[in-house]
């Protein structure tokens, strides 16, 4: 079952002061999510990310097309109790604790008044805040809010959860928990969308993800698929600092760290490579085929997207 | 639905005591006390006049100030700040939110009203010494004070609903200006002919007439108020209040949270 199905989502706004014209922030888009699966949905900034996600939220209406969440159309305010959003930089009520706010949110999600207090402290928990009755979030670090802003997204249990670059403004060590809280919410049987535009977070985390650009999708599917294309290129690790002078020959590109030497030469001169090495009686690690990093096919298509973009201009 | 309004407009008035408003009630109290302790001794036989005139002017502007600006930054700051975001995007509709809101900020006005109330009935009794039966006058000009708080709310929800905070406030004051003179405005209109009559007759009517919730002067002077204007002044403002609100509603409806 699909959770999430974009059906030709677009959006123009009028720009100008005196005469109006419509700017395209999102050209149609068609997409699906499945259920259970962690969905990146990358994009450099500004590429209209954050303007999908309003879209899908009901925060902003189309121009043109529609959007299913759970077989339900988006706007249903059903669908709603069963979603959970973090904007980007969330920013809440600074009068109020990270208890009171999230408490507030609990009844507006309309969670039963028993489970209410045990669901909010669970939640702070979780997001690694539990000691922080009593101050208000206008005392809170960026870092803090960003958990907050976590915790109100799955305080009430919702099946779908969007994340708009969750990660920004975390520390290493925070960015790691969100990894593990999104691997978590995944093994519940929730649905995470989100959005980023840090590649190894994605990579890292997502089965499928989407390309954006300028408001277009430029492409999308499993991680393993858009990175699995090898380039008929082998890396050859082996322990010690020095490069055999036969392994020169094949014109492999050599970086030494530490004690250890990485070479890349092509997949046919691999057998040659390992009779050399033994010649030297230096000891192999591992070969390991060359494959295309999500970061390379993110780069390519937006430099396709660019190269398309000036032949039409 | 109706717990979703209930819960908006608790923290609106939890937002609005915690943004220390009710701080005013300090500056109302010092004011009160001191014109009374002054009239106390520089008046002869009108002390109780002037307690009751300064009294609920006092209680009438600062209402009026809160209501204003307040009210004028209840949509515009949400949308600044994207607090809105987080509840929006719950099953909460736009009406719930602009509805709950408004009641939260009437929730303050009454609260803020009912302590300026207190404080009003012990000047008096500081400088009277007793209360008589025409005192309770008194609750009526505060009622009227109250309904037009609720007009005043609404208005400035509806401007906060399209507009900057610094222009919903000029409107919502210029308004405000402008229906304290409506018995005047109306009264201009008869004077005039043709298109300008009906352009004068269609303002006057449009702007919330506030002149006919002044009852202060009258009250001062223990002079009886009519059921027929509490009834019509009560319908009144729940009918402007509503329309005011419905506009609100049916702009913030269709606005794009950019």
């Amino acid at each position: 079952m699909n959770a999430i199905e974009i059906l030709g989502l677009e959006k123009s706004y009028l720009i100008g002061f005196w005469v109006k014209r419509p700017k395209r922030a999102l050209h149609p888009l068609h997409l699906t999510v499945e259920d259970g699966e962690i969905f990146g949905f990358l994009g450099p900034n500004g590429a209209g990310k954050t303007t999908t996600l309003k879209l899908l939220m009901g925060l902003v209406f189309p121009t043109a097309g529609s959007a299913r969440i759970l077989g339900r159309e988006w706007t249903d305010p059903e669908v709603k109790a069963q979603i959970g959003f973090l904007p980007e930089q969330p920013y809440f009520y600074d009068h109020l604790t990270a208890h009171e706010l999230l408490n507030y949110y609990a009844q507006l999600s309309g969670v039963p008044g028993k489970e209410r207090s045990r669901r909010v402290e669970a939640m702070l928990q979780r997001v690694g805040l539990p000691d922080v009755k009593g101050v208000q979030l206008r005392k809170f670090s960026k870092g803090m809010l960003q958990r907050v802003g976590i915790a109100q997204a799955i305080l009430h249990d919702p099946k779908v959860v969007f994340f708009d670059e969750p990660m920004s403004g975390l520390d290493p060590m925070g960015r790691r928990e969100v990894r593990d809280l999104m691997e978590q919410l995944k093994h519940e049987g929730k649905t995470v969308f989100f959005s980023t535009h840090i590649l190894s977070d994605a990579e890292a985390l997502c089965d499928r993800v989407a390309i954006i650009h300028k408001g277009e999708l430029r492409g999308i599917g499993a991680v393993e698929d858009l990175t699995s294309s090898v380039q008929g290129k082998v890396e050859v690790i082996w322990k010690g600092t020095q490069v055999p002078a036969s392994l020169k020959a094949l014109g492999a590109e050599c970086h030494v760290t530490g004690d250890t030497v990485r070479a890349i030469i092509n997949e046919n001169q691999q057998d040659a490579a390992i009779d050399a090495l033994r010649r030297e009686r230096l000891r192999l690690i591992a070969i390991i085929p060359v494959r295309t990093s999500l970061e390379a096919y993110f780069v390519e298509k937006l430099q396709h997207a660019e190269t398309t973009a000036g032949r039409t201009a | 639905m109706k717990a979703r309004v209930v819960h908006i407009a608790s923290n609106t008035f939890r937002e609005a005591v915690r943004d220390r408003v009710l701080y005013n009630l300090i500056a109302f109290a010092v004011l009160l006390s001191g014109a009374a302790i002054l009239v106390g001794q520089i008046s002869i036989d009108i002390e109780k006049l002037v307690v009751i005139n300064l009294g609920l002017t006092a209680v009438s502007l600062f209402g009026i100030v809160i209501a204003i600006f307040i009210g004028i930054g209840l949509v515009s700051k949400e949308i600044e700040k994207r607090t809105l975001y987080t509840v929006l995007s719950r099953p909460v509709r736009r009406w719930e939110f602009i509805v709950g809101k408004f009641f939260g900020l009437a929730g303050t006005l009454v609260v803020n009203t009912f302590f300026m109330a207190i404080g009003v009935f012990a000047a008096l009794f500081y400088v009277s010494h007793k209360f008589v039966r025409a005192d309770a006058l008194i609750l009526v000009a505060l009622y009227f004070i109250v309904l037009e708080f609720l007009i005043i709310c609404s208005l400035a929800l509806l401007f906060s609903s399209f507009s900057s905070p610094l222009l919903s406030a000029v409107f919502a004051f210029s308004l405000f200006v402008i229906g304290s003179f409506a018995e005047d405005l109306r009264g201009f209109a008869g004077m005039t002919h043709g298109f300008t009559r009906w352009l004068v007759t269609g303002a006057a009517y449009l702007v919330p007439n506030f002149s006919a919730f002044n009852v202060i002067g009258s009250i001062a002077h223990e002079q009886p108020v009519a059921a027929q204007l509490i009834w019509h002044n009560t319908l009144y403002a729940l009918f402007y209040a509503t329309m005011a609100l419905s506009g609100a509603v049916l702009i913030f409806e269709h606005r794009n949270l950019k």
